[in-house]
This record gives C-alpha cells, structure tokens and sequence, in this order.
C-alpha cells in the first residue's frame, strides 16, 4: 500500500515536463491532482520509473474564455470548475454536474484535465468533454497538437495520449443563452464513481428541439455521445410518444457492463430511466429559454 | 535512482527541513519524520478521510499527496487544532456533541470541518452533510458530528 520507487521531477514548464517524459522512456508518468493516480501507484497497479509533477507549472491553472469556447487549464481543480462564474453561466450543465464529483477534499486537489487523461468510463469530466465537444491540447517535444474528445478516448482507462505527451488544456463549447440542458446521475453513496449518468443539451425553437446533444457514461467502455438518438430528436417536438421511442431505441443501443455493484441488464433499465429524466428537463429548460 | 530529496515544510507554524524519498507520502512523512501521528492512515486509497490534513489552507488526503509536492507548503494537521488541556473549538464541539466514539476517524473528521467553516456557507444540513461526505466514521457517529457542525457554523455566521 505504499508507491514503489521512482525519480521526481517537478517540472517547472510544459517543455521541461515533456523532456522528462521523452527521458523516461515511455515509463514516466504525469502527476497533477493525483487523485486517482495516486490509489493506483499505491496499489502499485501503476509503477512509473519517473513522475512528472506539474503542479507548480506557472499558468496552467486558469479559466477562461477564448472565442466563445471556454478553455481550462491543465492545473483547474474541481473545486475551480465547481465554482466558476463564467461556467455557472455560459455551462450550466457543467456547473451543475460538479455537484457529483467526488467530495469536497478530493475536489481541492482533482483536476478537470486529469479526470479527462485518466478517462474513467463511470466519471464526469470525461463524458462533459465529449458532449461539448471538446479540444485536447497537447504538447510533447515533437510540437504541438490538438485532438477532438472523441478521438482522444480509446478505450476504458485508455487514451490516444503517447507517453512522452501532456495535455495542457482542454477547450469546450459554451452553451448559447436559453440552451436547456439535463443532468441525470445515480451512484450508490453520494460522489462515489456513479453507475450510470446522462447528461443533455438542447435548444428550441418553433416548437422543436434543435442540437440535441445527450451524453452517457458508466454503460460502456468510454464515455459516449448517443448520435442515434439525437438525431431522432432533432427537429421534432418531444412528447411522450417520442421519449418512449427513443429511450427504447437508447437500452437497445447499449452493452454495459457487468459487475460488483450492478449487471448489465440493470444498467440498461437505469441509463433509459436516467436519459427520460434528462431530456425531460432539458426540453422543459429550453422552453423556458424560448420564452426568456 | 529514486534520489532523497530534501524538502522544508511548515507544520502548525512550526518549520522542519528533511530528506526524503521521493515515494514518501504524506501521511507517513508526518508520522514517522516528524512524530505526529494524530494524522491517521486508514484506506491509503483517498476513500475514508482518516488522513485529511490542510494543504496550503485547503484540505487534502495526506495519503494521496508526496511529501515532496508538499516542499514549501504550509501544513496544518489535528495537533495544531488544540491540545488535551486545551481542546480547540471543532474539537470542544464534537466533546460537547458526543461526535466521536472510537476516535480514529477524527482528526480526518476536525481538518475537513476546518476547511469546511473557512470556506464554505453551510447553510443548511445538506450541505453540511455534503461537505462531511469524503469522511467515514466506522463507529457511525454522523448524526452527533452533523450535530456540532452545526452549532460550528451558527457560531461562525455568514461567510465573509
């Protein structure tokens, strides 16, 4: 229960942390929060020869518009997130998911960057960055590049990162004013990893749900974008006999998985449960939107 | 490889300077470098609270910080919250409260409640109860510790 050896290097700049990187051979690894990393070098599930501590990198820790997309620095902590003005007002499904995240300690020190780099298929950041559609930033001694969530998530705990590459920031789209949005998320202990959640955006116009966007996770390997069932959405008034329709086609989409805490038929049941709450508040909060 | 390190740290206003491995957690630093073994090591996963300590006045799992990273901080651990003749007032709380049973949870319990009263509003149990969640109590004393939590923050008043 203790981290076997290996070399510390507190990087002072996104260069110097990537040279260690590369000197490490494929055997380093980046250290920010720590907060799910660390269990696992204690575990010893992970034993890097080198950790990169980038913690004390100057500027990596903001929050702020570029455009009209918001870019989070590589050091944002939950906590950051959680209370932000900006994303209380230009993300509030980002605003509102926070409230899930762990707890109060974890969320001093996680950061929304790390979540992403450590691509638990049951968290928050991960699924969040796919449904707005986010940007990695990535630095590595070969230059700069910048992927799309979606090809930047491989597999579960698995990510397109290489292992002498740091994210530096993550860029997501702000949501236009009267967008509504729905959060839905079950875990058996309050901020415990969740078993299912369903997050969804949309906006209204003339009566019909226009960008629909419904993002899912705890059901599969990666967190996921729904695209069947947006697009069933899209362009149609949400009544009852459409939920149905789509919810049903949603369980029937999914392959969850099996294990300790709920099996694979329950899942399904719960992300269709959690998906009608959602897209039902996202619909009634983009009325109200409409209406403002 | 794997080189010591030295590292100076503030503890409870009290500054020390040591040589450590790289590997050395936190928790264990405080304990078995410096001898303050109020900081209790339960999980060493970040899931019970037992090692919550302040972190540059904000709460952290010991257990899942290096000593290393903490070169430079300022650290504040249970032994600077009061003494046996002198309980400080999270601690005289939970006395008064009945918030503790077995004790070794607690000192994970007073740090966090010591975030909680500087940085959060604490308005109602809910959040009360959301901010003491990072927290186990095998004993499962929540009700008395919500209890003198409570009392803290009316005490306290509005967050300034």
């Amino acid at each position: 229960m203790k981290p076997a050896s290996f070399d510390y290097v507190r990087a002072e700049s996104a260069e110097h942390a990537v040279q260690a990187l590369a000197a490490a051979g494929g055997d380093g690894k980046v250290i920010a929060g720590g907060q799910s990393l660390m269990p696992m070098m204690n575990f010893r599930l992970v034993k890097p020869s080198v950790l990169v501590d980038i913690n004390r990198i100057p500027g990596l820790d903001a929050v702020q518009m570029r455009g009209d997309r918001i870019v989070l620095g590589a050091l944002v902590r939950h906590r950051m997130t959680a209370t932000d003005m900006l994303i209380q007002k230009h993300i509030p499904v980002l605003h509102h998911a926070m409230k899930h995240v762990a707890h109060l300690t974890v969320r001093n020190r996680g950061t929304f960057c790390g979540s992403v780099c450590h691509a638990d298929p049951a968290a928050e950041m991960p699924m969040m960055s796919l449904l707005l559609n986010g940007a990695v930033h990535i630095v590595s001694p070969r230059g700069e590049r910048t992927l799309a969530a979606q090809d930047f998530f491989v597999g579960s705990l698995v990510t397109a990162l290489e292992p002498d590459e740091l994210v530096t920031e993550i860029e997501i789209d702000t949501l236009p004013a009267g967008t509504g949005w729905g959060f839905e998320e079950f875990a058996r202990r309050h901020g415990d990893y969740a078993l299912a959640a369903v997050a969804v955006t949309m906006q209204r116009r003339d009566g019909v749900a226009l960008d629909v966007r419904i993002g899912l996770m705890g059901v599969g390997e990666m967190p996921m974008r729904a695209p069947q069932i947006e697009a069933m959405l899209e362009v149609r008034e949400i009544d009852a006999a459409l939920l149905d329709e789509a919810i049903d086609a949603l369980r029937a989409s999914l392959e969850p998985n099996s294990d300790l805490n709920a099996s694979a038929d329950y899942r399904r049941h719960l992300a269709g449960v959690l998906a009608r709450r959602a897209i039902s508040d996202a619909w009634a909060r983009a009325e109200k939107g409409a209406a403002a | 490889m794997s080189e010591r390190t030295e590292i100076a740290v503030s503890v409870n206003g009290l500054s020390y300077t040591r040589t450590v491995e790289p590997r050395m957690l936190l928790a264990d630093f405080l304990r078995h470098e410096l001898g303050l073994t109020g900081t209790h090591v339960g999980c060493e996963h970040g899931v019970c609270g037992a090692c919550t300590v302040l972190l540059d006045g904000r709460s952290a799992r010991s257990c899942l910080t290096l000593a290393v990273q903490a070169d430079g901080a300022d650290i504040e651990t249970v032994e600077g919250q009061g003494t046996v003749e002198k309980l400080g007032r999270i601690q005289q709380a939970f006395r008064d409260h009945h918030g503790l049973q077995c004790g070794f949870c607690t000192p994970g319990f007073i740090m966090t409640i010591a975030d909680m009263l500087r940085h959060h509003s604490l308005d109602s149990d809910e959040e009360i109860r959301e901010a003491l969640s990072g927290n186990i109590c095998r004993c499962t004393g929540y009700e008395h510790i919500v209890n003198a939590v409570r009392e803290l923050a009316k005490e306290r008043g509005a967050l300034k």
